[in-house]
């Protein structure tokens, strides 16, 4: 009994570090990659695909909290992280977060040479290239994680056809371009945070004012992006009248963080983009 | 006053209604009441997102007079468009200048009930097409008997932009407490009905 309710909370524990909610999106966007290639779907390709979208995803998560815990440590909003807070040593983060990434990897090169080397390229920009080596010395390392952010679409369209197109790409840069509204409006929501942890951010380095115009951009970049690939796929007309309605949703209120600046206007934005590439995912893949 | 679980729920489903409406609902007909009702049923997917995202105090919003006058306006025209073809431009233009009328009513300040009756009359005109002309087309035998549950829905509509109108203004006709508990019954029945009435159409 005591075991089965160790293995629990340790599993519970491990969850947590794999940040289910950013871990599922991103699967998404590599299940949306894939499907939007409108070829006949291989089950067990797809099942492949999303095993080691996972796994690789899940590790470099970890591997990403596995070196950022000191910096978890001292912010607010993460320092009741499971490495954090001491319910995960940082070895066995670490070990986890390799062993996980080296299968995930591992599955897909299996898989498609050409998948398994974008499923790595998107795990060592996020770890090595943004985490280890820019997120503590830049403000602009998020473009690097925005690069990494747009891997899994490309890799589940190259898993699919067999190559990068232009498509891949477009999509690719539609999560590219999201990522900043995303990870921005925290930089500003948990300002303090991010200054005790001494790890530079846009709003730090340019101010709210230059933040908030970026995302603004950021957001229509996007908007624009997954709208030209939505209509280079051949997307159902139907698909696509939803997609304008939600971009428009999108631009409007990336527009209202500009001219009517507030932190309440700031989050929703933050909570529609999420909302927004959910939805473009799933009409992609119809 | 906080969104509670089951109007977070009632709005899900509000906009996923919405969302279908936009991609299936409305295939197959010409280029103007494709776009109108796009906007339409656009506008009360975007506005039932920002209700569960940022609660009621949206609400607050000058916005959100110009903005629920949109719904009204689109769908009268995609109605109008579609069944009364001898009053297609002059509908047309009557939203058009209706809506031209009423930001400009809002934005420029002018003295006295002008903005107000403005907004009435545009806003009651297109409220009436919605709820009358899918009844008398039913009642005619001109389409199915179910069209006119887009009547129902224009007359939820017609409740909802009234209390929410009076409560803009400052004059109330029930308490704030309770047109915003009713708000998502609102939208989910109107929403509803509005989907299942054009399915039947």
């Amino acid at each position: 009994m005591l075991l089965i309710r160790k293995v629990k909370t340790k599993a519970r524990a491990y969850l947590l570090l794999t940040k289910t909610l950013q871990t599922g999106l991103l699967l998404a966007t590599g299940i949306a990659g894939y499907l939007s290639s409108h070829i006949a779907i291989n089950p067990g390709v797809l099942l492949g695909l999303a095993g080691s979208l996972f796994l690789a995803i899940s590790g470099s998560t970890i591997l990403n909290m596995w070196y950022d815990s000191d910096i978890d440590t001292v912010m607010n909003r993460t320092h009741n992280r499971p490495m954090a807070s001491g319910k995960v040593s940082k070895q066995e983060a670490f070990w986890l977060g390799l062993a996980l990434s080296f299968v995930g990897v591992g599955w897909a090169v299996f898989q498609d040479p050409l998948y398994g080397l974008l499923v790595f390229a998107g795990l060592f920009f996020d770890v090595v290239v943004y985490t280890i080596w820019l997120k503590r010395r830049t403000c602009w390392s998020i473009a690097w994680g925005g690069i990494s952010g747009g891997m899994p679409i490309l890799a589940g369209r190259a898993l699919a056809i067999g190559q990068i197109d232009l498509v891949g790409l477009l999509l690719m840069m539609a999560v590219v371009f999201w990522i900043p509204t995303h990870i921005l409006t925290f930089n500003m929501r948990y300002f303090d945070d991010y200054q005790a942890a001494r790890v530079p951010t846009f709003p730090s380095r340019y101010g709210f004012e230059a933040t908030r115009a970026v995302i603004a951009l950021s957001a229509i970049l996007a908007a624009a992006s997954i709208g030209v690939a939505g209509v280079m796929i051949g997307i159902q007309a139907g698909a696509l009248r939803l997609m304008a309605v939600l971009s428009t949703g999108l631009l409007l209120l990336s527009f209202a963080t500009v001219f009517h600046p507030s932190e309440q206007i700031n989050f929703s934005l933050f909570k529609y983009a999420s909302i927004y590439m959910l939805a473009s995912m799933i009409l992609l893949s119809l | 006053m906080k969104v509670t679980p089951l109007d977070r729920i009632l709005l899900l489903v509000t906009c996923l209604l919405a969302a279908y409406q936009v991609v299936v609902g409305i295939d197959g007909l010409e280029n103007v009441p494709t776009i109108a009702y796009t906007i339409a049923f656009g506008v009360l997917l975007v506005a039932g997102l920002l209700i569960i995202i940022l609660g009621y105090d949206i609400l607050n919003s000058p916005v959100v007079v110009v903005v629920s006058t949109i719904i009204p306006l689109s769908l009268s025209l995609g109605l109008v468009w579609e069944y009364v073809s001898a009053w297609r431009i002059l509908y047309m233009v009557f939203t058009i200048l209706g809506f031209l009328a009423i930001i400009v009513t809002r934005i420029v300040p002018i003295p006295g009930k002008i903005p107000t009756v403005v907004l009435a009359f545009v806003h009651g005109v297109a409220g009436m097409v919605v709820f009358l002309l899918p009844c008398i087309l039913a009642a005619q035998g001109i389409t199915n008997p179910g069209f006119a549950l887009v009547g129902f829905g224009g007359a939820l509509i017609g409740l909802g932009g009234l209390l929410l109108s009076f409560l803009k203004a400052g004059r109330p006709i029930v308490s704030r407490e309770i047109i915003l508990r009713i708000l998502p019954w609102i939208l989910f029945l109107m929403t509803a009905a509005f989907v299942v009435g054009f399915a039947l159409a």
